[in-house]
């Protein structure tokens, strides 16, 4: 399969990680984003099950690329990603029982995430099995680093703590809002306004130096 | 000799946002006072407090966004006294800088600052602190000093210093309800205060009289009709004070008098809806917020048919 210009491992790595960072930069799976992130390990338990589902699903999808027929592709995929689902719920109920029992359903959720089945359809259905694994590697960290900001955060602002240790001591009373269902979509919203922000200025301080050597 | 071009209507109106603004903050002067003589310095603080933090936070937001300093509009301090005025005075004074700082910046500032705010800026962030600190929103201390005009006292509430709200007891005489002898919000008790500032709003031609009477109307009615006493549903809690003054904001309700009177009607049927079947004892607050987020659809659906249009059949 020939390419004009076929993107490094390290990009599609760092692609997903910050260019196309999932939560903050494609705005894809908002609804394990907001649920899942009262507490920052709720956050990174969430965000490495997903990367596990990612990097499955986009290797076993790229193998059978060629075997699945385009009509029926997409319950093909829905196939796959379930059974890494399955996996990953069976795992984390077997080894990490507190976990399971915090991120509840939106373990098996994960089946319609829709960052999984966007990779599927976007990248593992088009490419190799190395580019497949890797984008989903990276596509998953990238998950995982927001969900550990935003529950960071949240718990730091909400409970004063961080990692369950408590970090502000006992005179702070925490801000109950943050780890309440409005408090997700706050805390969400300014931390994509400020990465905007940060961005667009970057962007233009570029444009701005394009523009005095040209 | 300079022409200046200009499309009509050619009329000035000598009003500006800051002749609106110190309207109102004048509206409030006499709710404010009442507040200070019945709770003392504790309730000076917090206003002071709530008014500078609310300030600053927009001259330092309008700073850092690189944006024309318009802290001059005295917006920012209406909103930083309306907050403060609906705080118990059992507060500590970081409820009032946490709860100013999100009112301008969260809610006014980030959605493009004056005018575009789509919630009261004041009473989201009284929601915010309620939901974040709700021991700390709903301890209520018995007024310090009294008014006593004709007989009026507070032996009824015995030693209590806290309560956990006004609307929780039933049996306080009405005139204690009109002159704020009962435990509540700092500028909420002193009903007579909050009606005087009314009356100036009124006159002045800052605010109509329909939705501050509707909304009221509204609450004495469905109380009424739910068995309830109407004078008490009316003076009692928060109702006259978000009535006057949080109902009224220009920003967060329907553009045309037919959509405001829906929007009146639906904060009375809300709080009395709250009061009677909802987990909360006071709900003006949610009431007026709820309403504010509708505004836009009720926008929508008064909207004046313009001369000549044809009705579009979908």
């Amino acid at each position: 399969m020939p390419k004009a210009n076929k993107p490094s491992l390290r990009g599609v790595f760092l692609n997903g990680v910050f260019n196309e960072n999932p939560t903050f930069r494609l705005v894809l799976g908002v609804c394990p984003t907001l649920a899942s992130t009262t507490a920052a390990l709720n956050g990174v338990g969430m965000g490495l099950a997903a990367t596990f589902v990612l990097v499955g699903s986009n290797v076993v999808i790229s193998l059978l690329r060629k075997f699945i027929p385009d009509k029926v592709r997409i319950p093909a995929f829905v196939v796959v990603i379930c059974t890494f689902v399955t996996i990953v719920q069976m795992l984390m109920q077997a080894f990490l029982p507190p976990l399971y029992d915090a991120l509840g359903i939106f373990i098996p959720l994960i089946v319609v995430n829709c960052i999984i089945l966007a990779r599927a359809e976007a990248f593992a259905c088009k490419n190799g099995v190395l580019a497949s694994g890797m984008d989903g590697l990276g596509m998953g960290l990238g998950f995982t680093l927001a969900l550990t900001l935003i529950g960071s955060v949240r718990e730091l602002i909400g409970s004063g703590s961080l990692f369950g240790m408590n970090l502000l001591g006992a005179a702070y009373e925490p801000m109950l809002l943050l780890v309440l269902a409005p408090g997700a979509f706050i805390t969400f919203g300014l931390i994509l306004g400020g990465i905007n922000a940060i961005t667009a200025r970057s962007q233009k301080k570029k444009a701005a130096k394009g523009g005095a050597s040209a | 000799m300079r022409l200046r071009l200009s499309t009509g209507p050619h009329l000035h109106a000598t009003e500006t946002t800051r002749s609106l603004m110190q309207d109102v903050l004048i509206a409030l002067l006499p709710a404010a006072v009442a507040g200070i003589y019945l709770f003392g310095e504790r309730a000076a603080v917090l206003l002071a407090v709530s008014v500078a933090s609310a300030v600053l936070a927009e001259a330092a937001w309008q700073r850092l966004a690189g944006q024309p300093l318009q802290v001059r509009d005295l917006s920012a301090a209406v909103t930083g006294l309306l907050l403060g005025l609906n705080l118990p005075s059992s507060a500590p004074w970081w409820l009032a800088v946490v709860g100013s700082v999100f009112a301008i910046v969260v809610v006014k500032q980030l959605f493009g600052g004056i005018g575009h705010n789509f919630l009261n800026p004041a009473l989201a962030a009284r929601a915010v602190l309620l939901t974040s600190w709700p021991a700390r929103m709903t301890t209520f201390f018995l007024p310090e000093r009294l008014v006593e005009i004709g007989g009026a006292s507070a032996a009824q509430f015995g030693d209590a210093v806290t309560s956990a709200t006004p609307l929780a007891k039933g049996g306080t005489a009405i005139m204690d309800l009109l002159l704020g002898n009962v435990p509540g919000s700092i500028g909420e008790v002193c009903k007579v205060a909050i009606l005087l500032g009314f009356a100036y709003l009124l006159v002045r031609g800052t605010i109509g009289f329909h939705i501050p009477v509707l909304f009221v109307g509204t609450v004495a009615l469905m109380t009424w009709l739910l068995g309830g006493d109407p004078l008490v549903a009316v003076l009692s809690g928060g109702v006259l004070f978000g009535a006057v003054f949080m109902a009224t904001d220009y920003t967060t309700n329907p553009m045309l008098a037919r959509g405001q009177c829906v929007f009146a009607v639906g904060c009375g049927v809300i709080v009395t809806l709250i009061r009677q079947y909802g987990g909360y004892p006071e709900g003006v607050t949610y009431a007026i917020l709820l309403m504010n987020v509708l505004t836009p659809l009720l926008d929508k659906w008064m909207k004046r048919r313009v001369y000549g249009e044809v009705k579009q059949h979908a």
